[in-house]
């Protein structure tokens, strides 16, 4: 058997970015792989380690205003240097050779157009097809991408499809001229987990089927050994190990690549405190391995109990007609004091619905809500207002949650003013400071604005906002979903040593069921705005009732 | 204990947006311009130039200094005739013999008027009034128009804004319908009525005009950032930690829409400054006892047919000026508060 052709080469890639202040970032320094014929290479790092830097680089689609690619570095295509082609070679060779997946299929389609106009309009400008021969081309793919009743769905507009196939669509077209290497650039992170299964089991047969290369750029470890042959992987824009899937997941030899498989939570143990990278880092640092227990006995306190709480939405069709849409429908349980109980299901199973709704920060349209032997959402506002520092919540982007015209200290010090916490504003800062130590923040942090952080450290400020007010029950909502793995392991930790320590109770919504499973001592699981199953956290992983429960534990990356 | 605090701070969104400014090049030497611009209008505001821009200092349609006295030279002003000698007749007594004596004698008694100058450094109008002086004191009114009338017209479509996109419903329905009634009414027929309702002329009554009809586009940009941002997560936050209403819409949506209010700010400054010009070249302008570029620019109507182009020019080129280099900024202002639409 003759050795595989070597279709791209990145040799000593080394990209700087020009920052709007002058300075200049070292996106990428100095990095190599390959990508051979007919195999998946798989780039993980997490962000800003270069990963979607480097393969921009390849396809020549960086921004030319303020990228850099620094003579010395090398990116080869079947022999021809992509860095000296003149563009108009490259868009050629884009468009027949090598293709490209995006990250959000919704934002990479055209709204105003049918997705056959836009797919035919690929066919008709790279391989000349025209009227009915594009055409039928066109369902011919569809069909190959797994699109339902393609003759009739061609002629849909991208809102008409879900986001699964939506980007089974740009699947299509990034395939229909045959190119001989994908590049797809974290195709599923913004789908469900049920969806991200199909999607990659699409990518994985039609990459055997056409006998194409791939170069799948994921943050994902998890999705690695179900997809790639080959792993590449990158931190802070160096390459810091590359092997065959399988050596590097049984054998890691970087440490880096160690901790990163390590602090992911485990679907079958549960360590008292998830290991970050700095445990590994530092020489001769411990690894606990106590198991922290999980689960209720059942004569816990109850702190917050919900009855038949509902929620719908109305959208005028006409002049009088109003179609409801039951976004919750008779939420109700119960949730025990310093105890966590998670919520799992898919975008639009109503997660968030129910937990805005029982703060009272969307209105509810029906049900109960019992916190200290009263109904939260009978109370007028003004009597509200003593309940609602006792009930927090910690939303999921930490970009869009604090206000980028407060600095941190002014974001801690607004609750507790208006709760009139702390009897002075000098005890006030005080205790600001107090809660930005203790959240692992420096105490410089009190004068910067929230763009002077990063994800990770934003999060521990709205963490710390919470508990300026001292509440009984934090809801994270998705909050350590839109984080890397690493930062994600100390938050983790974080909200666990906050719990131990105050006995506060949390409602941890995620989709990711492995996160849910390590921080919850009960998970409910919810499907269309209904609570499908509801158990203790163990017992449900282990023998789930529902036939929902166990699609989704199936599609679990890694399981 | 302050010092240190504040060299440990973290530039704020407006001292980022200040050093991006600064690094544009047009920006600045427009902004120097305004500035200039405004050091005037604070001078003649104050007194200190221009005071006297009402006296007659040059000869009817003095020339300007550059083109020289030329043939626009003055007849030289008769000297009051003398007052000839009343024959004395008798019988017929003056009646007003006495009144007129005592004329005469406070004439003689005045200081002579001091003598006209022929040319003036940029001319003079029709009753020898130097232009420059009035071109100086007219930047002074129309700025001060521009400025406060775009105020004005910015608090007001501010506010109306933030209610009709924060609370949306039957008050954004009712805001709505009153945007739509002021831009239903033809521009013109518009001031005209605010003009006979408020039934004065001056510098007040042109601010309330322009203040009053011109919020609408401003109204509408408002709205709809806060139709924007009402639902961003950072809201939803401050509603968790108790913020009330007025906290959500003033405290913590205003400084994250202000920018958008900032550019219209001065896009509107320009606007109402021509407006302005429109105005009292229509008559609708400032009074009589006051000048402003719109009213030179009137008077310069009938002092063309006879040749005397430098009223019209002075007040051309000191507005034109003004508003190239305001715009200027508006654009340097716009790129560094939002460098992303760049």
């Amino acid at each position: 058997m003759s050795t595989p052709e070597t279709l791209l080469t990145v040799r000593n890639l080394k990209v700087d970015f020009r920052l709007d202040d002058g300075a200049v970032l070292h996106a990428v320094r100095g990095v190599s792989f390959s990508v051979l014929a007919d195999t998946t290479v798989a780039l993980v790092g997490e962000s800003g380690s270069g990963k979607s830097v480097s393969a921009l680089a390849a396809m020549g689609l960086l921004p030319a205003s303020n990228a850099t690619v620094l003579p010395g570095s090398m990116i080869e295509y079947r022999g021809r240097d992509l860095l000296r082609l003149q563009p108009r070679e490259m868009t050629a060779l884009r468009g027949a050779e090598i293709s490209m997946v995006f990250q959000e299929p919704m934002s990479s389609l055209n709204p105003v157009f049918s997705i056959g106009f836009q797919l035919i309009e690929v066919l008709e400008k790279h391989l000349g097809l025209r009227g009915r021969f594009a055409r039928n081309r066109a369902i011919e793919l569809l069909r190959e991408v797994g699109i339902p009743d393609a003759p009739t769905r061609i002629d849909a507009y991208p809102h008409q499809l879900s986001g699964g196939q939506q980007q089974r669509v740009m699947i299509a077209m990034a395939i229909a001229c045959e190119p001989r290497l994908l590049i797809a650039d974290e195709p599923t992170t913004a789908l469900d987990v049920t969806v991200q299964k199909q999607i990659l089991a699409l990518l994985a047969e039609l990459q055997k089927k056409r006998r194409m290369a791939m170069l799948f750029i994921t943050h994902d470890l998890g999705l690695v050994a179900q997809v790639a042959d080959h792993v590449v992987v990158m931190r802070d824009g160096e390459v810091r190990e590359q092997g065959a899937v399988a050596d590097v997941f049984r054998a890691p030899q970087d440490t880096y690549t160690k901790a990163l498989l390590a602090c992911r939570p485990p679907l079958d143990r549960r360590p008292h405190r998830l290991p970050v990278v700095d445990d590994f880092l530092k020489a001769g640092a411990v690894v606990e391995t106590a198991e922290r227990q999980r689960g209720l006995r059942g004569d816990e306190d109850i702190v917050l109990e919900v009855r038949q709480l509902a929620k719908s939405f109305y959208f005028r069709e006409s002049l009088l007609r109003q179609r409801e849409f039951k976004a919750l429908g008779n939420a109700s349980f119960k949730l025990a004091k310093g105890k966590t109980l998670g919520v799992v299901g898919e975008s639009g199973s109503g997660k968030t619905t129910m937990v805005l709704t029982l703060m009272r920060l969307i209105p509810a349209s029906g049900g109960t809500v019992l916190f200290d032997g009263r109904d939260l959402l009978s109370l007028t506002p003004a009597q509200a207002m003593t309940y609602k520092r006792r009930i927090q919540i910690v939303f999921q982007n930490p970009y869009a949650s604090l206000n980028p015209r407060f600095t941190a200290g002014q974001i801690l010090l607004e609750p507790m003013r208006i709760h009139g916490i702390g009897a002075t504003e000098v005890e006030r800062v005080a205790l600001a400071h107090e809660l930005l130590r203790k959240t692992g923040l420096p105490e410089t942090a009190f004068h910067k604005y929230p763009h002077a952080f990063s994800g990770g450290q934003r999060q521990r400020i709205a963490i710390a906002r919470c508990l300026t007010m001292k509440p009984d029950v934090l809801v994270c909502d998705e909050a350590v979903s839109a984080l890397d793995l690493s930062v994600q392991a100390q938050l983790l930790n974080l909200l666990q040593d906050l719990q131990d320590e105050s006995g506060m109770s949390y409602i941890f919504i995620s989709h990711d069921l492995a996160v849910v499973k390590y921080m919850s001592d009960t998970v409910m699981v919810m499907k269309d705005g209904e609570i499908v199953e509801m158990n203790d956290a163990d017992a449900l992983y282990r023998d789930p009732q529902q036939d929902y429960t166990r699609r989704l534990l199936a599609a679990v990356p890694g399981s | 204990m302050n010092t240190p605090a504040a060299s440990m701070a973290s530039a704020g969104l407006w001292t980022l947006a200040w050093r991006r400014l600064l690094r544009d090049r047009v920006g600045m030497v427009s902004l120097a311009l305004v500035c200039g611009y405004l050091l005037i209008v604070i001078a003649a505001a104050a007194g200190i130039v221009a005071g006297d821009w009402a006296r007659e200092a040059g000869v009817n349609y003095a020339s300007p200094v550059f083109v020289g006295a030329g043939d626009s030279a003055p007849q030289a002003i008769a000297a009051v005739p003398a007052a000839p000698a009343v024959p004395s007749e008798p019988g017929i007594v003056d009646p007003l013999a006495g009144v007129l004596a005592e004329l005469r004698q406070n004439l003689a008694a005045a200081p002579p008027e001091p003598p006209r100058a022929a040319t003036l450094p940029l001319g003079g109008d029709k009753w020898g009034r130097d232009v420059l002086k009035k071109a100086v004191k007219g930047t002074e009114t129309s700025m001060i128009v521009g400025l406060v009338a775009a105020l004005l017209a910015v608090a007001i479509a501010t506010v109306m804004g933030a209610y009709a996109g924060y609370y949306g419903g039957r008050i954004d329905d009712f805001l709505n319908w009153l945007y739509s009634v002021f831009t239903a009414i033809p521009y013109l027929l518009l001031v005209l009525a605010i003009a006979a309702v408020l039934n004065q002329k001056g510098t007040l009554t042109v601010i309330l005009i322009l203040g009053l009809t011109g919020w609408t586009g401003i109204f509408r940009l408002v709205r709809a950032e806060y139709i924007k941002h009402r639902s961003r997560e950072y809201v939803l936050a401050a509603d968790a930690v108790g913020a009330s209403d007025a906290q959500r819409m003033f405290v913590h949506i205003l400084p994250n829409v202000s920018h958008v209010v900032l550019v219209q700010l001065s896009l509107h400054v320009v606007l109402f400054i021509k407006m302005e010009v429109i105005l009292s070249f229509l008559g609708f302008g400032v009074g009589v006892d006051t000048v402003s570029w719109g009213s030179m620019l009137n008077e310069s109507q009938a002092e063309l047919i006879l040749g005397k182009w430098w009223q019209l020019a002075a007040a051309t080129v000191a507005m034109a000026v003004l508003v190239t280099a305001f715009s200027l900024f508006t654009d340097a202002l716009r790129d560094a508060l939002d460098p992303r639409l760049k």
